[in-house]
């Protein structure tokens, strides 16, 4: 295949209209010692048929969805999609443009991610709500650096219930020599230690991060998280799940300063884990410290409504080094989707998904405890839960040989997710599969 | 452009206005007018100690970012918070509204700024650049 | 303007249901502590699921894509999309999969991002690619933090610079900061190249490494590559591709060959995944032999055993910087584009789009300033000097004339070093007749420019709104709907 409309012909006559003949002139200001002299060595090009063959063929070699229940959550969720945010996020003019920064003929997208950062503000319970970042855990990396450079303090406190790769990316994403980061020992309960935390958030403390519900699926005691976080002037950062937010206090409410997650849940294909997106929502205070796009409302020149890109001097194109971040391209459509999800489901509908997958988790329970499994952890979850087996990863295989895609596999346990579309039937199998082995 | 005579001037276009041991800073009309239209004043922090051509904030307009700096050593006894709702007041009458208050702590500095005649004549140069 | 969201929602229209509950009554319902339910259901709005599809269909109509027309904006390759990269990325086999599913049940997604690798290693020079970093400036700070590592390793400790030309993109001094170095300036020569002598004067053993974009944002080859990445390397620094041009070059040289360290690519760029309206991306990172202990973990290796696995024991790498694999999606769209082409096809799209972007420079240099009017690559900076002179007419208004005729304007102001700069990059997907089209257009503009100046100042007028206030936007934040600020 080739997307090139000109023909050789075609571009021979070009060539001579600018003073050239052999299309290698075009090149002849790149040295000869470091042309490539060959071709590169990559197969010939494929027909559009023979490469969709291809395709297919790599993709059936996946156990996907359709096929496989799914039982694994930690951070990517298998909720139902409707037909209408597949159809609707497919449209070519959202999907092959770029930044909207020509507001005059952007404003269908600058419009829609108005919007979205309203249903973000609406969903957390914050002020002011960015255009989207990369993913939750860099969220919670942009989020880390706003509370140091807000603070001027190093200290940013991780909790051993926050999610793995979290505190991995927010390393990575600190400052080196200028932020540390700070892992609260783990008591083993499945929630924060809050003797622990106290001991911990000093005075050179930037910020608490705390994840609701966290990483096993547990509601930490956040009213008592908050009063540490702030008795010694840090910030809060809540990692929030957008669909327990539809049931679940606000970070708002609780007083948090930063709510970061994945929004990944709402009408995001898992896609092998990306692109989903990062949101992002703070109070009005930490407005101009926020990273990455923002959408404000104003006019034009004739007093009409109007969306445009604002506050871009935080950004690194006008600030350059000083920018609070080097955050560019972000997950724009993927933003779009979860606020095409968020309007197709309505209120009503997210928080029935929420009360499902809660409800599909809590009958899971009940049935593995039934069948002689033991929970790891005593404590209210949202809908996920761990379960103890004696060899995680052989269980898994297990499962999938019979037609399942088990759970995460902690230490002697796995971490099942339910949502929405797991049936009973499907759990009931779960169940009865995992009676068999996990102890064996 | 509007350069009173009474006031100081540093090189990066701030002003300097002194009031006994008070030094009232703000920026000039060249300033004004090069950032356009201003969006945002960063104001410094109550209390806090600079040494002289410290950045003490930043004055945004909407496609740039400038860094403002202090003339003159001190510490910050007052910020005009009402450029916080009301930044476009920089741009209407950029010597009756004042970005911060320093208790200097070197009136020495003031032998290093520039006065109107000289001011004018620096400007003229950057112009000409 | 179309009516918000918000202003369309009526109580009790939103219809949308799941399947009745096969769970027995006594499972025990919602059992989650009382102090932790939200009061209040979110304020979303209710919608008929008609009502929100019309919503947005009407919002589609109000935004441009390459798929709308002509899209010549320099230094983001608004390449065309092909349609079957789409259909491959939803396939469930591909969209339907949990990125932590057992190796063996994801054999093909891992031969996918395998053999990706292989391909972008190869049309870089490189040895290793990750793919995990989400765009451009993700893989800029994946790049820095390598280089940081590097020096670390060796003990090296008093490396605090990575210098950046005045020419850069912003997302390379931010992103030099945001890996905690400080960042030097090069200066450019008259011609547009780095400035040899100040680059040697900014060269010591305190440079941690250099940061380029070849060819520049100028559209123009740096001639002297060669001899920059022997002094960088001589002063004990590393050498950084920004791979933003990358359709430039692809399959004539190589940044492996220039003496490039580390790169990073764009595949929504140079590799035609689409732009998103502002994103997702993808921007993998490779490096040559020698820092690939230091690349963001996991790495995807085959086995023995012909079967594919997950590699994460590389006790040196930087950590990770994204969840999971990176933009999976994305990647799908980068495969099946590289497949389609091929060896052949790849050097003909840069072939192509080099060729486009002479074209437009040769057949516009005599209506407009073009600051470096030399052979360029696959892209190029004209001016409106001559049109700000004569007629008052800038930049900016000629961008917003070209909406009126139906194109996205150029890059507008930047590169920084050039007054007034727009900045054209036609890529390969335009044909001759489209070139032709909007290079008479251009000539019209500014003939109106001289003749009915007003028009031009005042475009666009043939859009659903006109020149937007930024001003009071920025000034008194509106940036999230609230029904007291409307109208």
């Amino acid at each position: 295949m080739r997307y090139t409309p000109n023909s050789g012909d075609v571009v021979t006559s070009m060539l001579h209209s600018i003073g050239l003949s052999r299309p290698e002139e075009l090149f002849s200001d790149i040295p000869d010692e470091i042309k490539l002299n060959r071709p590169l060595e990559l197969q010939p090009g494929m027909s559009e048929l023979a490469l969709r063959r291809e395709l297919k063929k790599l993709a059936d070699l996946n156990a996907d969805g359709q096929n496989y229940p799914c039982f694994l959550g930690a951070g990517c969720y298998d909720h139902y999609i409707p037909a209408a945010v597949e159809q609707l996020s497919a449209r070519a003019e959202f999907y092959t443009a770029y930044t909207p920064y020509q507001p005059e003929i952007s404003q269908g997208i600058l419009q829609s991610i108005f919007e979205y950062q309203s249903l973000i503000c609406r969903l957390t319970g914050m002020d002011v709500a960015n255009a989207s970042v990369y993913d939750g855990g860099s969220a919670l990396g942009e989020a880390c650096k706003m509370a140091w450079e807000q603070s001027k303090r190093r200290r940013i406190i991780l909790p051993p219930t926050l999610n793995p790769d979290y505190a991995e990316i927010a390393t990575t994403y600190s400052i080196v020599n200028e932020m540390k980061m700070y892992l609260l020992p783990d008591n083993g309960s499945g929630v924060i230690d809050l003797k622990a935390l106290e001991a911990a958030a000093d005075d050179s403390t930037a910020a608490v991060v705390v994840q609701y519900p966290n990483f096993f699926g547990h509601l930490e005691d956040i009213a008592a998280i908050e009063k540490i976080a702030h008795r010694g002037k840090g910030l809060l950062i809540m990692v929030v799940d957008p669909i327990a937010l539809a049931c679940l206090k606000t970070p708002g409410a609780w007083g948090a300063d930063i709510a970061v997650g994945d929004g990944q849940p709402l009408g995001n294909p898992m896609s092998f884990g990306g692109p989903h997106l990062g949101f992002m929502a703070v109070t009005n205070k930490l407005m101009r410290k926020v990273p990455g796009r923002l959408v404000g409302q104003t006019t034009d020149h004739q007093g009409r409504r109007a969306f445009v890109l604002t506050l871009q001097a935080r950004e690194q194109h006008i600030r350059r080094e000083k920018a609070n971040s080097n955050i560019c391209s972000n997950q724009a459509l993927n933003a779009l989707t979860a606020a095409m999800y968020m309007a197709m489901v309505g209120p009503e509908g997210l928080a029935a998904v929420a009360r499902r997958s809660h409800e599909m988790a809590v009958y899971a329970a009940g049935a593995m405890r039934k069948a002689g499994l033991k929970l790891r952890y005593d404590q209210p979850f949202f809908r996920e839960f761990a379960v103890e087996v004696n060899e995680p990863g052989t269980v898994n295989q297990y499962l999938l040989q019979n037609g399942i895609i088990g759970g995460y596999e902690l230490n002697g346990a796995l971490l099942f997710a339910f949502t929405e579309k797991r049936t009973k039937a499907e759990i009931d199998e779960l169940v009865d599969l995992l009676g068999g082995v996990a102890n064996a | 452009m509007n350069i009173p005579q009474e006031l100081y001037y540093s090189r990066e276009h701030e002003w300097v206005r002194v009031e006994g041991e008070q030094a009232f800073i703000g920026i000039t009309d060249f300033a004004q007018e090069h950032l356009g239209d201003i969006v945002f004043v960063e104001l410094p922090e109550l209390e806090a100690e600079f040494a002289a051509m410290d950045e003490i904030g930043v004055i945004e307009s909407v496609k740039a970012v400038s860094p403002m700096n202090t003339p003159v050593a001190g510490v910050i006894i007052q910020v005009n918070e009402e450029l916080e709702s009301a930044p476009e007041l920089l741009n209407e009458d950029c010597y009756a509204h004042f970005i911060c208050v320093l208790r200097m702590s070197d009136a020495a500095d003031l032998d290093d700024l520039m006065k109107a005649e000289a001011y004018a004549a620096f400007c003229e140069e950057e112009e000409a650049k | 303007m179309p009516e918000l969201l918000f202003e369309k929602g009526v109580k009790g229209s939103n219809a949308f249901t799941l399947p009745p509950s096969e769970l027995p009554a006594d499972t025990g319902e919602f059992s989650l502590p009382a102090e932790h339910l939200r009061d209040l259901p979110p304020a979303i709005p209710e919608l008929s699921e008609v009502e929100v599809v019309r919503h947005y269909m009407g919002l589609s109509h109000l935004a441009y894509g390459v798929d709308d027309g002509m899209y010549p904006l320099g230094s983001c390759t608004m390449k065309y999309n092909p349609k079957i990269n789409e259909w491959a990325a939803r396939l469930p086999g591909f969209a339907d999969i949990h990125p932590l599913q057992p190796e063996n049940s994801v054999q093909g997604a891992m031969a996918m991002l395998y053999e990706l690798e292989g391909m972008l290693n190869e049309i870089g020079g490189m040895d290793r690619f990750t793919l995990q970093p989400a765009a451009g400036a993700h893989g800029e700070f994946v790049g820095i933090r390598i280089i940081r590592a590097y020096h670390m390793h060796r003990d090296d400790d008093k490396r605090t610079v990575i210098l950046v030309p005045d020419s850069a993109h912003g997302t390379n001094p931010a992103t030099a900061s945001a890996a905690g170095f400080k960042m030097v300036e090069v200066k450019s020569d008259p011609l547009g190249m780095v400035d040899m002598d100040d680059l040697k004067h900014k060269l010591n053993d305190e440079v941690a490494g250099l940061m380029l974009t070849n060819p520049n944002t100028l559209g123009l080859f740096e001639k002297n590559i060669v001899e920059i990445a022997r002094l960088v390397h001589e002063a004990g620094g590393l050498l950084y591709y920004d791979g933003a041009n990358l359709n430039a070059v692809m399959g004539v040289s190589r940044p492996g060959d220039m003496g490039f360290d580390i790169v990073h690519y764009n595949l929504h760029k140079t590799f035609a995944t689409p732009h998103g309206g502002g994103g997702p991306g993808s921007g993998p990172v490779g490096v040559k032999a020698f820092l690939a202990d230091f690349l963001p973990r996991p790495t995807v290796e085959l086995g023995e055993d012909g079967k594919y696995f997950f590699d994460y024991d590389h006790p040196l790498s930087i950590g990770k910087v994204k969840s999971f694999y990176g933009n999976f999606g994305v990647m799908v769209k980068a495969y099946a584009y590289i497949k389609a082409l091929g060896a052949e096809g790849i050097k003909d799209a840069c072939v192509q789009a080099v060729l486009n972007a002479n074209y437009l420079r040769h057949h516009l240099a005599d209506t407009y300033d073009i600051p470096y009017n030399v052979l360029c690559k696959h892209e190029f900076v004209a001016t409106a000097r001559r049109q700000l002179e004569e007629s008052h007419i800038s930049t900016m208004d000629i961008a917003k004339r070209l909406i009126d005729y139906g194109y996205h304007p150029p890059t507008v102001y930047f590169p920084l070093i050039v007054k007034e700069a727009m900045m054209l990059e036609p890529t390969e997907t335009e044909s001759r007749e489209r070139l032709d089209e909007f290079i008479a257009v251009m000539k019209n503009i500014a003939r109106e420019a001289k003749e009915t100046p007003d028009i031009v100042h005042a475009a666009p007028t043939r859009t659903i709104i006109g020149r937007v206030d930024e001003v009071t936007a920025a000034r008194h934040p509106v940036l999230s709907y609230q029904e007291e600020k409307q109208a």
